[in-house]
């Protein structure tokens, strides 16, 4: 009877490991269903590469390169002002700080990823709007800085509290092999502390890209809408995610336009699962 | 005048007393074990010597340590002229996690950027002083952890001897070694104590006799007797020290 029960809880353990793997593949199945249906009519070069995106046209064209640049200079501003950022806190927090400030500023990062995104959205909008906009004289403060500022702010929790995890874990002897040859506290954080911790730093960083590239709602609040080709990241623009949430609710279901959306999913769900593969590389090459 | 001299040397953890009025000095270029039952100082002891209990919160000294006749806890002493004059060797082997040439010349890059040439005269030569040279002349670019324990030791001797130390601090050095290991360690100990003052912990009373000139016997946070090492295994004072060295505890 023990046994029967044993057997019964490994079961079903068993499955509900299997289930995460099963949704994430029947996701997969659903978005390539709908997103390659597109390309019966439209050639998949002019999808990837057409500077248009102009659904409602006509003829419509869906050119998803505005959308794409939109989603790389938000992602790579954000990631340019989070990365320096997140590194500073996690060193201070994680070799620096006393014992109970540690405590305080652990607490206020986990508190800051806990803001919901349309907060941030909402705080973006009416205060960091108008600084950008006055600060660059432009007729609009709703562009990609904006929102990349805006994703910093959301990515740096992530990064932070994997980096502390890294840092501290790196064995206390080789901070002290290192002190014991007269380096300086600052020369050991960044001539052994950091290199040793560099393959989680690199997971940080990447796992903070990618919740920046998934991002929607405070993106679409802040960067202005704006589907053309964008030539400054002072310009507005639109990334893909935004495109998906502002225009899924008015097409006509089983359409091009429906179909294209679906396409631009796929894109989204391709370019997060390489960025947690690398992560996750990363994250590995340590263990070897 | 002794190369190292403690002073009335008290040493607290919070209200716990790890060190009891230790007064010991010890004569250049020799090696001094330091002996004693677990967690009765040595290590400590070991560690005042180039302030690494500094990093331990709440730890706090009083008396002196005079090292050339000069007190290292006195307000002012610059810890990196300390650290580099005197070096210290861990219980386990801790290479950093680099190339061992860049093991080699973290010390010298650390203390004022030398040139690549320079660099590779320094790593020769500390290396061929831990015998370690005619092995690893070909992978000096290949990771300093993927080397036996043994070598990682005598890595991590060879990384001090490149930042010229006066003084080397050897905490329990053979421990994670194997007994072939070990003797080798020791044979390279007495090599390097015509060139270096060594300073040994061990939990390895034959180890101490075997190595040093001078043993201390430590109990309880006090130094109970200091002598000649032939004196201090076959004769001593103390019937503490008699005690321990014939395996009655510790």
């Amino acid at each position: 009877m023990r046994k029967f029960r044993e057997a019964i809880i490994e079961k079903t353990i068993l499955l509900n490991g299997f289930a995460c793997i099963l949704f994430v593949v029947l996701i997969f199945v659903f978005l390539a269903k709908d997103g390659l249906t597109l390309f019966r009519t439209i050639a998949i070069q002019d999808f990837l590469f057409g500077q248009i995106w102009s659904p409602l046209a006509e003829p419509p064209q869906f050119g998803i390169l505005p959308l794409f640049l939109g989603s790389l200079f938000v992602t790579v501003g954000a990631t340019v002002i989070s990365v320096p950022l997140g590194m500073a806190c996690a060193i201070f927090i994680g070799e620096i700080a006393p014992r109970w400030m540690r405590e305080v500023l652990k607490a206020g990062v986990e508190l800051l990823a806990a803001i919901p995104s349309i907060v941030i959205g909402f705080i973006g909008m009416t205060m960091l709007g108008p600084v950008v906009k006055s600060l660059f004289h432009l007729p609009t403060g709703l562009t990609a800085v904006t929102g990349s500022i805006a994703l910093a702010f959301m990515a740096i929790p992530t990064m932070v509290s994997i980096m502390e995890d890294a840092i501290t874990s790196v064995p206390r002897t080789y901070k002290e092999g290192s002190l014991a040859l007269g380096a300086t506290h600052w020369q050991t954080i960044y001539r052994v502390i950091i290199p040793a911790a560099s393959s989680g730093i690199v997971a940080a960083i990447m796992l903070g890209i990618g919740r920046v590239i998934g991002e929607t709602m405070a993106v679409m609040m802040l960067t202005g809408n704006a589907s053309v080709m964008p030539k400054t990241i002072l310009a507005p623009v639109r990334t893909m995610t935004a495109t998906i949430a502002a225009e899924m609710g008015e097409t006509v279901r089983g359409s091009e336009h429906y179909f294209a959306l679906f396409a631009i999913g796929l894109v989204l769900f391709g370019i997060t699962f390489l960025i947690n593969f690398l992560a996750d590389m990363a994250r590995h090459r340590k263990k070897k | 005048m002794s190369k190292i001299e403690t002073k009335d040397l008290n040493l607290f953890y919070g209200n716990f007393q790890a060190l009891i009025d230790v007064n010991l000095a010890i004569e250049e270029k020799m090696i001094t074990a330091l002996i004693g039952p677990s967690g009765c100082g040595k290590s400590t002891l070991l560690r005042t010597f180039n302030r690494m209990n500094d990093l331990i919160d709440g730890a706090r000294i009083t008396g002196e340590v005079l090292i050339d006749g000069k007190n290292i806890y006195e307000a002012g002493t610059d810890l990196v002229v300390l650290r580099k004059k005197v070096g210290m060797v861990f219980q386990r082997p801790n290479p950093f996690p680099l190339s061992i040439f860049d093991n080699i010349a973290y010390g010298p890059r650390t203390h004022g950027s030398k040139s690549k040439a320079e660099l590779e005269d320094v790593v020769e030569q500390a290396l061929s002083r831990v015998q370690l040279w005619d092995v690893l002349k070909d992978r000096l670019e290949s990771s300093a952890l993927n080397l036996s324990l043994e070598q990682q030791q005598r890595l991590c001797i060879a990384r001090l001897m490149a930042v010229t130390p006066d003084v080397v601090l050897m905490d329990e050095p053979c421990s994670a070694l194997d007994p072939m290991a070990t003797q080798r360690i020791e044979e390279l100990m007495s090599e390097l104590k015509k060139h270096y003052t060594i300073l040994i912990v061990t939990h390895n009373m034959q180890q101490a006799a075997r190595v040093s000139d001078r043993t201390g016997f430590m109990l309880l946070g006090r130094l109970v007797e200091y002598g000649e090492t032939p004196q201090v295994f076959t004769n001593p004072k103390e019937i503490k020290t008699e005690e321990y060295i014939t395996g009655r505890y510790g």
